[in-house]
């Protein structure tokens, strides 16, 4: 079961991440798991400790909050909802609103439509989009700790050998070619 | 926990200035009480002796998620292009440094240089330009030589004495060799010879081989913007960790000082909110020292009433002058420590510099530093390519990072005196103070010493083979706000804020970095600097820090 979405959404969800970072010969968002990074994040307050900064880059164990760090994210991620505390300079949307809200707009057939379709829609809300790419791309490429870039499939098609410690590089492979 | 009593002295922040004055100042006997507002990721406060294994290699923990802080959304700062601009353009991040025990220690990837005799003298040896107050320094190379070599034993320093031309004399060598040259570096630095600049191993903050009971550095890649997860890099541990040791000094992390306390011409102790949210005081019997940096120094003074009106002004950050080059060869600049090598030919001036400068209209110019250096993180690099059908492919080519190689220039900023910290008038942060405000626009020397000198490098990346080269500046005055790009300097070598001098009238300290009338208040960070130089700040702040507690602690 997704943390935050609702079924019909993370299927969107998919669909969407899918869409930005297509499997080609090499796996591509759906096999990275994207949609689950992002589904963490959003749902990061439903573990404790919240999945927010992860102790190691490719382990399930995260840093506590303290009660201000609490207050910062849950407040980028609930939006301010009126309370007081996170109104601070004014209210504030979060990101599970923008995706409720964004997802509701690409359509609940937004997988099952063709490749044009998908991008007309993706395009008619720039800002949703620049929103769901940045995750994507953090999804994708990121840690595997926060639940995507499952099987380092991200890293092993852009030839980055992510966390080396503790082995780290040798002056050879530092220096040479 | 000390039993209650007071202390001699209270420390705020515990980055590279405020760690070294707490060294020197319980060395010297003294009881030290440091503020810090960050969290702690370093060091264990029980047991000093242990390191903390918080810091790891994760972009997602370090860049996009503030692990380091400050969160922007609990201490929003704002900025402005100009006082003609309104009361702000832009609310969130503004030139951010960390707010963690440690400081700006920690994120930095330990470029270390000693500045040059000339940077102490430049009006003297350069003279003046309009619309700048460009002064000479209260004090001279000669006199900061022993605390460089003392500050370079403190931190670690790997480098090559013999290797730049350019460098102040030395009374001895480096601590450590230089590390292992970065493949990048190695093609850079041999084409820049062969254009006749004179490329060095920089001299680096991360051990080469193992030093002061802390291993050798192995090279893992993340260096910039994160904390080292095995404690190799010279950020403010040693220090920190010496002062713990002798049983007389006090750290408190996610402690908020708001106010200086000052009765009669001295400073008598800080007003702070404990991480709690409630607001207590602690009384220094003998000195109160600010090392938040040159934000948070003036941002600190302002709200606790000071007055003098050149408190946070003469703001400088390094005009970087980014010149990258596309190459057909891999340079894999995720190995090694973010940056091995630089150059210092364009801060030194010739005739083709002074031509430049009077067809702009200036006295003279000079760029700053050349970091050797590529980008390193997958996530940032896979923002910059299309989403669709093409983006696997062009992760896989890389042409903008395991394709890419190039220049940072952090190049030399006037002090102007319209470049200011303030306090914002409605914005405030989480405890509800008044965020601070920068008001900064680059001068025309640091735009016309950035078109001089981005010609040469991209020649250089020519000669290194890059099939495209590209230039951008930070900040790009007048450009739009909201990307990584913008009016906004991203430069984290911020300096000037509350600049020492001899003269009350044209300075806020005095040449020992106190307050002209209340000679206990002391600044140990950036805030000082009477110039910008073209060089990283850290390395002088710890070796004016020395010099300055040596002084009060025998005074």
């Amino acid at each position: 079961m997704p943390a935050f979405f609702t079924p019909d959404e993370y299927a969107v969800v998919v669909a969407v991440c899918e869409r930005l970072i297509p499997a080609d010969d090499q796996p591509g968002a759906t096999d990275a798991a994207v949609a689950d990074y992002i589904d963490t994040l959003l749902g990061a307050f439903s573990f404790d400790p919240p999945r927010i900064w992860a102790v190691h880059p490719r382990r399930s164990e995260f840093h506590p909050l303290t009660p201000l760090d609490e207050l910062a994210w849950r407040t980028r991620i609930e939006g301010s909802l009126g309370r007081p505390e996170r109104e601070l300079n004014g209210p504030t949307v979060g990101w599970q609103q923008r995706y409720r809200d964004g997802v509701a707009a690409l359509g609940a057939d937004f997988g099952r439509v063709d490749e044009d379709e998908q991008k007309r829609r993706l395009r008619a809300d720039r800002d949703f989009l620049m929103l769901v790419h940045q995750h994507a791309c953090e999804g994708m490429y990121g840690a595997p700790a926060y639940g995507g870039n499952r099987g380092l499939v991200g890293w092993a098609n852009s030839g980055f050998e992510g966390d080396v410690q503790p082995r780290g590089y040798t002056d050879a492979e530092v220096s040479g070619p | 926990m000390i039993a209650d009593q007071d202390f001699d002295a209270i420390v705020v922040g515990s980055g590279p200035g405020g760690s070294t004055v707490a060294e020197v100042l319980t060395a010297a006997g003294w009881s030290v009480l440091i503020f810090e507002k960050g969290r702690n990721h370093l060091i264990d406060l029980a047991d000093p002796t242990r390191l903390l294994t918080d810091y790891s290699n994760d972009e997602l923990k370090f860049i996009s998620r503030h692990f380091l802080g400050p969160d922007p959304w609990l201490e929003p700062r704002t900025f402005r292009a100009g006082e003609d601009r309104g009361d702000r353009e832009h609310i969130g991040e503004a030139n951010n440094l960390p707010s963690t025990v440690g400081g700006g220690g920690v994120h930095a990837d330990g470029k270390l240089p000693r500045f040059l005799a000339a940077d102490f003298r430049m009006r003297s040896d350069l003279g003046p330009v309009d619309g700048a107050a460009v002064e000479d320094w209260p004090v001279d190379y000669d006199e900061m030589e022993p605390f460089y070599a003392d500050a370079e034993r403190i931190v670690g320093v790997a480098g090559d004495a013999d290797a730049n031309p350019f460098a102040a004399w030395r009374s001895g060598p480096y601590p450590m060799p230089p590390g292992a040259p970065m493949y990048g570096a190695v093609r850079s630095t041999a084409s820049a010879e062969k254009l006749g600049l004179h490329p060095y191993p920089g001299p680096t903050g991360a051990n080469s081989v193992p030093y002061d009971g802390r291993p050798a550095c192995n090279n893992c890649g993340f260096c910039a913007y994160y904390g080292c997860p095995i404690h190799a890099k010279g950020d403010p541990v040693a220090p920190l960790q010496r002062a713990l040791l002798t049983g007389r000094c006090e750290l408190r992390p996610e402690t908020f000082v708001s106010r200086v306390l000052v009765t009669n011409g001295r400073a008598t102790g800080v007003e702070y909110v404990d991480r709690d949210g409630v607001t207590r005081t602690e009384t220094a019997t003998r000195a109160v020292v600010l090392a938040g940096g040159a934000v948070e120094t003036p941002r600190l003074l302002l709200l606790s009433g000071f007055e003098h009106p050149l408190i946070g002004r003469h703001l400088m950050c390094h005009f970087q002058t980014m010149v990258m080059g596309i190459m057909l060869f891999r340079t894999h600049p995720h190995r090694g420590r973010a940056v091995t090598h630089m150059h210092d030919d364009h801060l030194i001036g010739d005739d083709a510099s002074r031509a430049a400068a009077a067809a702009a209209g200036l006295p003279w110019l000079r760029g700053g530093m050349v970091e050797h250096c590529g980008p390193g993180a997958p996530v940032m690099e896979s923002r910059t390519y299309p989403w669709g059908r093409r983006h696997k492919e062009m992760m896989r080519e890389s042409p903008m990072r395991d394709h890419m190689w190039g220049f940072t220039m952090q190049g030399e900023d006037l002090p102007q005196p319209t470049n200011r910290i303030d306090l914002d008038p409605t914005v405030r942060d989480i405890r509800g103070f008044p965020a601070m405000r920068m008001t900064y626009r680059s001068h025309a020397m640091e735009l016309a010493a950035s078109r001089h000198y981005a010609p040469t490098l991209a020649a250089v990346l020519e000669d290194m083979g890059a099939t495209q080269t590209m230039v951008a500046t930070s900040p790009v005055p007048d450009g739009p706000y909201g990307g990584y790009l913008s009016p906004i300097p991203n430069s984290k070598h911020v300096v000037g804020t509350v600049r020492m001098g001899t003269d009350p009238s044209t300075s806020v300290l005095d040449p020992w970095g106190r307050f002209h009338d209340v000679p206990n208040l002391m600044v140990a960070d950036s805030s000082g600097f009477v110039t910008s130089t073209g060089y990283g700040p850290t390395l002088t702040i710890v070796a004016l820090a020395i010099r300055n507690a040596r002084a009060l602690a025998s005074s």
